[in-house]
């Protein structure tokens, strides 16, 4: 398994009453709450870490894309894979992903995962996304438009890539005359395309189709279970087998000597991303009209009517997370592995408040009591569970 | 009500449904983002003389979602395509919130089957440094309160429209109503530029306290559209026709008459 460090760069000073009193940290949680001599500092914090993973053996590390937000610093992702490019010296560099119908011009981020693709002389992976429904709101894009434009973005970067230009590209939101970014990928034909996703069954089925590796965000793994068979479906349907290192689950993983420090350790952290962090103020701020289709949309208002505060019991329990003594999150993540049939794991070790001194003994945990049982392992047995 | 029937016709190949009741001259009034809905106590009443048609645009409740529309050019272009498939002439058009900017973008264009124009707290403008209620970050429950002055009506509203049957329907006026009303929020920013050509007597009726597009918007209008008369309710917000429906039918009935003496 391929162990990547995926850092959401929470602004993790938030003042989370603050936080609770606005209804989320998204959107309408006024900027007056950043600091910019804290901020400043965070990200030299987050930096570093993401070079220590790199020292410490991780694959990879990963950014991603977010607006206007508490949950996380990361509104230009390029930015720091740029400022990480040539510190981080082995590992792969990936952006998951840039939301891609959030620009009026898509060939930016061709040119900017060119630039880094080049950068890192092929170390890099893009990641491309819609970004969630709250981005939407922040940035004044049509939300009604977004699968359009998302279809229409990656065909236009793809072929900004690997046909020559100049060529003429005229759709229906993206007009050019000259189409023709220097400099072209590193990779060829470009760096490997990574779809991060709640789980959409129609993303899903555009991923296994175009064998774009598919990273399920956030869920139980009985879900991801679930996810991860219907892509090894549509990949049967589609005239091939998928490879476990076509799926990834992203997860929080942290580690202490034993199952209780570790439990008593995390727990304030990682209540504060999920009932702080994550919190939208209303469903129609998570799913703006048009963001998903309405039988989607009934089915994630009525999950989110039902929901409740998370509790980090609730979170182990279910398998979002996996916390405990080394030996109890080698026997889970083995167990897994096993049950979804992914082949990489993208690890948040630092998640919500976590302090910088307990993300790096985590780090260095999961590389010297983890990383090493897992370097070669592959999922065995067939996978249990049916897609539906 | 009995005295007005509902069917479904079909414009250039585009289904939509249609309400239609009262008899005199036509009096063609195009709905706000929530939807036509039903056959409400202010068509009853101004179909007591006039004939009273109530299209359901294109995109939303059980009219069909066609290829073609993408904004409110598009909705303007469908309603005059209407007109004349209807051959209705000297018509009272009339329009509320997004159905009132849908008025105004087909009036710039084209007044010749036109008698008058009311928009009723319409959209379509901006006017700098006005505070705006945003109906689209809030829940429907929240939106509805957003669009009263009285909030005893918008509980009553509440609990006739917000329920589970009725789900669909409000999730599909929402994305139609976002497809045209998004970015820019609810305003068309070439639309002030053509105000001046309408040519036709024009009545503006606004509700004091509407926070989704305040009266300062109505005094813009008037400034803009030629010879407009501007009406303000007091006690009143967003939708004037449902919270103050006698108001409204008076002022509108007392404009068109007024109007005939003129002429």
């Amino acid at each position: 398994m391929k162990f990547f460090n995926f850092h959401l760069m929470p602004y993790r000073h938030a003042d989370l009453d603050a936080i609770e009193k606005n209804g989320s940290a998204w959107v309408t949680f006024s900027n007056s709450h950043y600091d910019p001599k804290k901020g400043g500092d965070l990200y030299h914090e987050y930096l570093d870490q993401m070079e220590l993973a790199d020292r410490l053996g991780f694959d990879g590390v990963c950014l991603n894309e977010h607006h206007q937000t508490a949950y996380g610093m990361m509104p230009i992702p390029g930015v720091l894979a740029g400022a990480l490019a040539r510190s981080v010296k082995r590992a792969k560099i990936a952006i998951l992903g840039r939301a891609l119908p959030l620009v009026n011009n898509p060939l930016t981020i061709a040119e900017e995962y060119a630039m880094l693709d080049n950068l890192t002389r092929g170390r890099f992976i893009a990641g491309f996304v819609r970004g969630i429904g709250a981005e939407y709101h922040a940035m004044g894009i049509n939300p009604v438009v977004s699968q359009e434009r998302y279809a229409e973005a990656h065909d236009l970067i793809i072929r900004a890539w690997t046909e020559p230009g100049p060529f003429v590209y005229k759709g229906k939101h993206y007009h050019f005359n000259y189409v023709n970014p220097w400099p072209r990928p590193y990779q060829d034909p470009h760096p490997p395309i990574w779809i991060p996703s709640q789980g959409s069954s129609s993303t899903i089925r555009w991923a296994a189709q175009k064998r774009y590796t598919y990273a399920q965000t956030l869920s139980p793994i009985a879900t991801v279970a679930r996810f991860f068979q219907m892509y090894r479906d549509e990949a049967e349907k589609a005239g091939y087998t998928a490879s476990p290192d076509q799926l990834a689950w992203s997860n929080t993983i942290y580690v202490a000597d034993t199952d209780e420090k570790a439990m008593r350790e995390a727990k304030p952290h990682l209540e504060a991303l999920l009932n702080r962090f994550l919190k939208k103020s209303s469903v129609e701020m998570l799913l703006p009209p048009g963001y998903t289709n309405i039988e989607s949309m009934k089915r994630v208002r009525a999950a989110k009517v039902n929901a409740k505060p998370s509790t980090i019991e609730d979170l182990v329990k279910q398998g979002v997370v996996i916390v405990g003594s080394p030996n109890t999150v080698r026997e889970k993540l083995a167990e897994y592995q096993d049950l979804a049939g992914f082949n990489t794991s993208l690890t948040k070790t630092q998640f919500g408040s976590l302090p910088d001194d307990m993300t790096r003994a985590n780090m260095t945990a999961i590389a010297e009591e983890i990383l090493p049982h897992f370097r070669d392992r592959l999922p065995q047995g067939r996978p249990a569970v049916a897609a539906e | 009500m009995a005295n007005h029937s509902t069917s479904m016709i079909s414009v250039r190949g585009c289904n939509i449904k249609l309400m239609r009741g009262g008899s005199g001259t036509p009096l063609l009034f195009l709905h706000g983002a929530s939807g036509a809905g039903a056959w409400l106590p202010f068509m009853e009443a101004l179909a007591a003389r006039f004939d009273v048609i109530v299209p359901e645009h294109p995109g939303f409740g059980d009219s069909e979602s066609p290829d073609w529309f993408d904004n409110i050019h598009d909705l303007a272009y469908f309603y005059l395509d209407f007109l004349q498939q209807l051959d209705l002439e000297r018509v009272h058009l009339a329009g509320i919130s997004l159905g009132g900017w849908t008025a105004a973008e087909l009036a710039i264009r084209d007044t010749k089957r036109l008698a008058s124009l009311t928009l009723i707290d319409a959209a379509g403008i901006h006017v700098p440094d006005v505070p705006q209620f945003d109906p689209f970050i809030v829940s429907e429950e929240q939106r509805i309160r957003g669009f009263f002055h009285d909030q005893s009506k918008a509980d009553e509203m509440i609990a006739r429209v917000v329920r589970p049957e009725t789900e669909d329907v409000i999730m599909k006026n929402r994305i139609a109503a976002a497809r045209v009303a998004w970015q820019p929020r609810g305003y068309d920013p070439d639309l002030h530029k053509w105000l001046h050509r309408i040519d036709v007597p024009t009545l503006l009726i606004w509700g004091a306290n509407d926070r989704l597009f305040p009266k300062e918007y109505a005094s813009a209008y008037q400034k803009l559209i030629p010879g407009s008369k501007a009406v303000i309710i007091p006690e009143c917000g967003h939708i004037p026709q449902v919270e103050k429906p006698d108001a409204v039918v008076t002022e509108m009935t007392a404009f068109i008459d007024q109007m005939k003496i003129a002429a």
